[in-house]
């Protein structure tokens, strides 16, 4: 709103124009004098002899806690590295951020990144190719990695990503209220229903204890819940150069799920950002379908919780997912030492991503998933598997999180939920949209 | 800075000067204009390089295929301009910014002098109004609609709490195509309105006393001296606050961002939403150029027909 005059090209001319006279010139001997402060770099590291790195991330929730804390670690077991990490806002704002660094030349040695936003910050270009064998000596290849991830960070045939997790949509559920709807087993396992009018059947149960609803779902975001349900069904997606395939049989039965779900009121009409959380931790409902990044928030409600796969709403535990991964943004002069240093502190990263695990997201790094550590991970070695089930967005400029599709999607799938819009009609919003996307000039 | 150190010449009255003194004049009128303009380049090469230079550049993107993912740069003539202004979600989003200008403008200029009205008689408890209706103000626009957001709430929110306690069904708010514009007018209001409520309140209380008593004595009753005194004197103010109201309605974003991220199904996408949407997260920095072009053009349209039309009233 109205605040400071912004600098944007559009701002409009000041309503009042008082003449610039002292304070003007005031302003700008300070800002002057600001900017030859910064200009000139802080000298310590070029007399200390350390390494420097610089580490960009997007991490700014509970799994940003955990980063900090193995930061704290990294840098207390290598003290010859300068390190120092900055988080940025989540989403567009920090892609914009690494994109425009890399543009100029003068990234970050190391910043994270969406595998499933590979291509629209341009591999090759925006991103400097990592050296595989320099990784390997590391200790990271492809025999520590889940092959499904590895294979996504190439790009043209070059490593161009580092995998440190994989974070996908998992269901968690409420024990006492399951415990009262008889869902549980005897080790408080939730019961396992397969097919859609089984589990619909299951949320009338638990709505007949909770007496609101019986699965907590995020309104506001569907596409990551549309794109579950419709790759259970072995639905594709097919993004060519101005034309794509879609299976309009079982995308219409994918939102039909989500439609009913609000319609039948067994899930809320709205549910936006924390109120998904909210929903279950206040026993309004007894499941919930969320990224396994809410783990943390929910231990901080001190509500009793488990969690397992995403529901086999169409007989399988496929979830869509994405993977956190970490990139070399383009540097014009890339410094040797400072590369190596950048591929050993991911290696390292990798390595002790058990820390990494608290937070919810599931490590990529096999040995440690594989660990009796993470066995005692609670819940998170509840949905190991589903790093198995994952299912990726195709490729191409708009897609992934935080991406056009994703954000225009948004518009037509949040209908089904408010019931403004049949199946019919947000399917063919939902085409419109992806049409309009495949068939402007790619910007990448 | 240099420091000019010749003296600068005594200033000449405002008026014009006297004919024979002329010549004399301009010559020494001629050190103090250089003068001047030392003070302003600072200034002046920060209006030049941050908002000047970025508008041509601008312009010349709207004629290139730039993208925020650099890469090689083509010119494409005209293809952004016609592209944006064949774009019905532009189009679109322009409606739902100019129905946030409708409804919010006169909102936001009556409740202020409202407002300021009853500061301005209520002199007992004036700082605690003053403090009431300012307070939000200060708020950053964060936590403003982390307020609201929960308040708004269909299920667990404040007033849908409220109602339902009394049987009530309570409405959508945020979550409708149909209420949520109302929802973000009536919280940027209760946010923002402290500002334009200050700049009444100054301006009433600089209306000189006598003017009151002497309405008074002639008989004026309370009703008559606001309308017939308070109201006409305040003209310049109100021209002054509809304008900067116009342009900082026209310019919503923020609130409207964070609050419903432009959904319902983009029932509350702005202009600028959909200008960043198509530059930042779809990288087309040369389309979305064109597009804050074509905005630009609209606010000082606006902003001009609104200066015409107040300045008319007035003479």
């Amino acid at each position: 709103m109205r605040d400071a005059p912004s600098p944007s090209y559009h701002a409009p001319p000041p309503a009042a124009s008082a003449g610039p006279g002292r304070r003007a010139f005031v302003t700008g001997a300070v800002a002057a004098a600001g900017l030859a402060a910064v200009g000139c770099g802080p000298p310590d590291t070029l007399i200390s002899g350390r390494t420097r790195l610089r580490q960009w991330n997007l991490f700014a929730g509970g799994d940003g806690l955990r980063m900090i804390e193995m930061h704290e670690a990294y840098k207390a077991e290598h003290p010859d590295i300068d390190f120092r990490a900055t988080t940025f806002t989540w989403g567009a704002p920090f892609y914009t951020k690494v994109a425009m660094g890399a543009a100029g030349g003068r990234g970050a040695d190391i910043a994270t990144a969406h595998v499933s936003r590979l291509e629209s910050l341009a591999p090759g270009r925006l991103l400097d190719p990592i050296d595989p064998a320099m990784l390997a000596e590391a200790g990271i290849d492809d025999t520590v990695v889940l092959p499904n991830i590895w294979e996504k960070c190439f790009f043209d045939g070059r490593l161009y990503a580092i995998p440190l997790d994989t974070h996908v949509l998992i269901q968690y559920y409420h024990l006492d209220v399951c415990r009262q709807a008889g869902l549980l087993d005897a080790d408080d396992r939730l019961v396992e229903v397969s097919g859609t009018e089984e589990y619909f059947d299951m949320l009338r149960e638990i709505k007949a204890v909770t007496g609101t609803y019986g699965l907590s779902i995020d309104t506001w975001n569907p596409w990551s819940n549309f794109w579950s349900l419709y790759r259970q069904q072995d639905g594709e997606l097919v993004l060519g150069e101005d034309d794509y395939e879609m299976d309009d049989d079982k995308a219409l039965a994918a939102m039909e799920v989500l439609y009913r779900l609000s319609e039948e009121g067994l899930a809320p009409r709205h549910s936006m950002l924390a109120d998904t959380a909210a929903n279950l931790a206040n026993g309004q409902a007894g499941l919930m379908i969320h990224g396994n990044w809410e783990i943390p928030t929910l231990e901080a409600t001190g509500v009793g919780f488990s969690a397992t796969q995403f529901p086999a709403v169409f007989g399988n535990h496929r979830t869509r997912g994405d993977s956190h991964c970490y990139v070399f943004p383009h540097q014009r002069d890339r410094d040797p030492e400072r590369t190596r240093a950048a591929v050993e502190y991911a290696a390292w990263m990798l390595r002790h991503s058990l820390t990494w695990a608290k937070g919810g997201h599931i490590p990529a790094y096999q040995p440690v998933v594989e660990s009796p550590e993470y066995d005692e991970l609670h819940p998170q070695s509840e949905y190991r598997e589903a790093a198995e089930n994952v299912q990726f967005e195709p490729q191409a400029w708009f897609s992934g999180s935080a991406g056009r599709l994703q954000e225009e999607a948004t518009g037509a799938l949040t209908t089904l939920h408010q019931g403004t819009q049949t199946p019919e009609q947000a399917l063919a919003q939902l085409k419109a949209t992806i049409r309009e996307l495949l068939t402007v000039p790619s910007p990448v | 800075m240099t420091s000019q150190t010749s003296a600068p010449a005594p200033r000449t009255s405002p008026g014009a000067p006297p004919r024979a003194d002329r010549d004399l004049v301009d010559v020494r009128r001629r050190p103090t204009t250089w003068t001047g303009l030392w003070f302003v380049l600072p200034f002046l090469a920060f209006y030049l390089l941050f908002l000047l230079w970025p508008a041509v550049v601008g312009l010349g993107y709207t004629f290139t295929d730039r993208s925020l993912a650099g890469g090689p740069l083509s010119f494409v003539g005209p293809d952004n301009w016609q592209e944006s202004l064949t774009d019905r979600a532009l189009y679109d989003s322009l409606w739902n910014t100019l129905w946030f200008t409708i409804l919010s403008v006169p909102l936001m200029v009556l409740l202020a002098l409202g407002l300021a009205l009853l500061t301005d008689h209520a002199r007992r408890l004036g700082w605690f109004l003053r403090l009431s209706f300012f307070a939000p103000f200060v708020l950053p626009v964060a936590v403003m609609t982390l307020i609201w957001n929960w308040m708004y709430n269909p299920s667990l929110g404040l007033f849908n709490g409220t109602l339902a306690r009394f049987g009530v069904q309570g409405p959508e708010w945020l979550f409708s195509e149909d209420t949520a514009m109302f929802s973000v007018v009536i919280a940027t209001a209760w946010w923002q309105v402290g500002f334009n409520y200050l700049l009444y309140l100054a301006a009433m209380q600089s209306i000189p006393k006598d003017v009151y008593e002497a309405a008074a004595i002639d008989g004026a009753g309370a009703w008559q001296r606001v309308g017939r005194i308070t109201l006409p004197l305040l003209a310049r103010t109100t021209a002054l606050i509809t304008v900067l109201q116009l342009i900082g309605s026209l310019r919503v974003f923020e609130q409207i961002y964070l609050m419903t991220m432009g959904g319902p199904n983009f029932a509350t996408r702005t202009v600028i939403q959909y200008i960043y949407d198509s530059g930042f997260v779809g990288l087309r920095v040369g389309l979305a150029s064109s597009m804050a072009y074509i905005f630009m053009v609209l606010i000082i349209a606006a902003s001009i027909a609104q200066f015409r039309l107040f300045s008319r009233k007035e003479a």
